[in-house]
């Protein structure tokens, strides 16, 4: 009655969600008396037995160079023969991109109870109670999976990873792979920059920077705190970021350490895309923005003023300047 | 070609999230429903433009709750669509939920069946997958963009800072989220032809429920912002690395 954890990974390395869900899932495991497994279906050209840093025992991999594709329907098979090969009771996935593609699949396969959006370890006396978020953030539902087997996806960002010693054993799996029907015609992304749900710290641009011609001075904080970037809505309605920049509700949804909010008004809609963030610093010139209700800090100010300030002070505290 | 809208309500983006009876239900009292945004604004707006450009699509919606979602259901057919599935059951469960419309879908061989990438009060973003591992057919999943080229779909997929440019054969699951469609507004003729499309009623299959929510939280208030004067930027970037801990 196994824990297992599946590893995502992209261009040869394993994501830092999925360091995240394997830490989760060995502390799990060590709540339910129990062993902890990863699971990476592909290939990647991380150390394996590294991994063994996070709690887990053992490493499971099917090594076939097709998985290193999503396809969501080979992936559910795949992941469902594998939980049975390995005896797993309870499946965790990290709630991103690829885990929104499958988990859900996973679950409906071995008809297990599904809870997404996971925040904390499950409670375990007497029952198995899963707090996720719930509301785009504003609350919290506790719910109970009822079934034998159950699966879990973690929020990215809401788990501590803690990495001690320790390494795991491989396991070749021998599992029969279907043929994929989703073809990856092409991959475009962004080069260079720290992708905007992975990243610690974000630092987020609205309408109070005029126009795109003014990027530069948060382009220069977000290098300094080696951050992602990101605006409102507006912004990227008017063409002046891209759209994979958007966060807010019908953006992208992010959960970083910290989060600069620069020029942004802080209407709801965006609010429940960024009110997982740890810390909120916003800076804004209108005092009455509601933005400053939700953040931990806040200047009233111009950011062309206090950004390049704020960049110069990041530089003298990390001795770079 | 058939193709099938899921569709649910939702509370409006800005209403007060509350609960009742000792946490244990969300609190309706004052609650505007509108259809979930993913749902009506990408899915069902997608669904629509490519039945006008095929006039021979045939446009489903189905919705899986009780009486109370009808108007909702109804202001999604003023949109568009020929007519309308409602599960007559209500259900916290997502599998359960899937396996409901998986069950009507089975009979209507549907060949597209569009979901909205979440629901804005559970954010699950687990129908639709559930769906499609019932029916045994692909699923891509947070869709910006998607393409009909005869039977062929060509969708990008949202990963990790960037898209993925997927092709797929029909028949498949398709979750949306922005970057698919446009946001419509309901004309007059559209809100009066609703009144008179058909809105079928079904009961439920018997089907397991394998979650149940046990309570509700709020997390707690937020301490309050402090507020560093524009001229001492410096003492914010020492608030956030001595007291924050967060650079």
């Amino acid at each position: 009655m196994s824990v297992l954890i599946f590893i995502d990974h992209s261009e040869g390395h394993i994501k830092k969600s999925s360091f995240e869900a394997l830490t989760y899932g060995a502390d799990l495991a060590k709540q339910l008396g129990t062993s902890a497994e990863g699971l990476l279906l592909g290939t990647v050209n991380d150390d394996l037995a590294a991994l063994g840093k996070y709690g887990v025992t053992k490493i499971n991999q099917v090594n076939n160079e097709s998985l290193n594709n999503l396809d969501a329907q080979v992936y559910a098979k795949a992941i469902g023969e594998a939980a049975t090969q390995t005896g797993a009771k309870v499946i965790v996935f990290s709630h991103n991109q690829n885990g929104r593609a499958v988990a859900a699949r996973v679950g409906a396969r071995l008809k297990a109870g599904v809870v997404t959006g996971a925040v904390a370890l499950p409670k375990t006396d007497g029952g198995f109670v899963v707090k996720k978020s719930v509301f785009s953030a504003k609350a919290f539902a506790n719910v109970s999976i009822n079934s034998d087997i159950k699966v879990i996806s973690l929020n990215p960002n809401s788990y501590k990873i803690t990495a001690g010693e320790g390494s795991a054993a491989i396991n070749q799996l021998n599992i029969t792979v279907d043929a994929p029907k989703v073809k990856v015609v092409s991959v475009n992304k962004v080069k260079g920059e720290v992708p905007l749900t992975e990243a610690e710290i974000v630092v987020s641009g609205g309408r109070g920077f005029k126009g795109p011609e003014n990027w530069g001075i948060l382009e220069d904080l977000a290098k300094t705190l080696h951050a992602a970037t990101a605006c409102s809505r507006p912004v990227a309605d008017a063409h002046w970021r891209p759209h994979h920049e958007h966060v807010g509700q019908t953006g992208i949804q992010i959960a970083p350490n910290l989060y600069f909010a620069l020029g942004i008004s802080g209407a709801i809609q965006h609010l429940a895309g960024v009110n997982r963030s740890k810390v909120i610093v916003v800076v804004n010139k209108d005092p009455e923005a509601p933005f400053f209700k939700a953040a931990d800090y806040g200047i009233v100010g111009d950011v062309f003023e206090i950004v390049p300030k704020l960049t110069e002070e990041i530089k003298k505290l990390k001795g770079i300047a | 070609m058939k193709i099938l809208v899921c569709i649910s309500k939702t509370p409006d983006t800005t209403s007060k999230i509350a609960f009742k009876d000792n946490n244990s239900k969300f609190d309706e009292a004052g609650v505007q429903w509108i259809i979930n945004p993913y749902d009506e604004w990408y899915a069902l707006v997608r669904a629509i433009e490519l039945k006008e450009k095929d006039a021979s699509a045939v446009l489903h919606l189905i919705t899986v709750g009780g009486a109370d979602v009808e108007p909702i259901i109804r202001k999604a057919l003023a949109l568009g669509g020929d007519e309308a599935i409602r599960v007559n059951a209500q259900s916290d469960d997502r599998y359960f939920i899937a396996a409901q419309i998986a069950e009507v879908a089975k009979q209507g061989g549907y060949d597209l069946i569009f979901t909205g990438k979440e629901t804005i009060d559970f954010n699950s973003s687990s129908v639709g997958g559930a769906v499609a591992e019932l029916l045994d057919m692909p699923y891509i999943s947070l869709a910006t963009k998607f393409e009909l080229n005869g039977t062929t779909a060509t969708v990008n997929r949202e990963i990790e800072g960037g898209e993925e440019v997927n092709e797929v054969s029909l028949p498949v699951v398709i979750s949306c989220q922005k970057g698919v469609a446009e946001q419509r507004i309901p004309n007059m003729r559209g809100i009066m032809a609703a009144r008179t499309k058909p809105l079928k009623v079904v009961e439920p299959a018997a089907v397991d429920q394998l979650t149940s929510v046990v309570s509700y939280e709020t997390p707690p208030p937020k301490a309050g912002v402090k507020l560093v004067p524009a001229d001492n930027v410096a003492e914010l970037v020492r608030l956030l690395h001595e007291e924050a801990k967060a650079i």
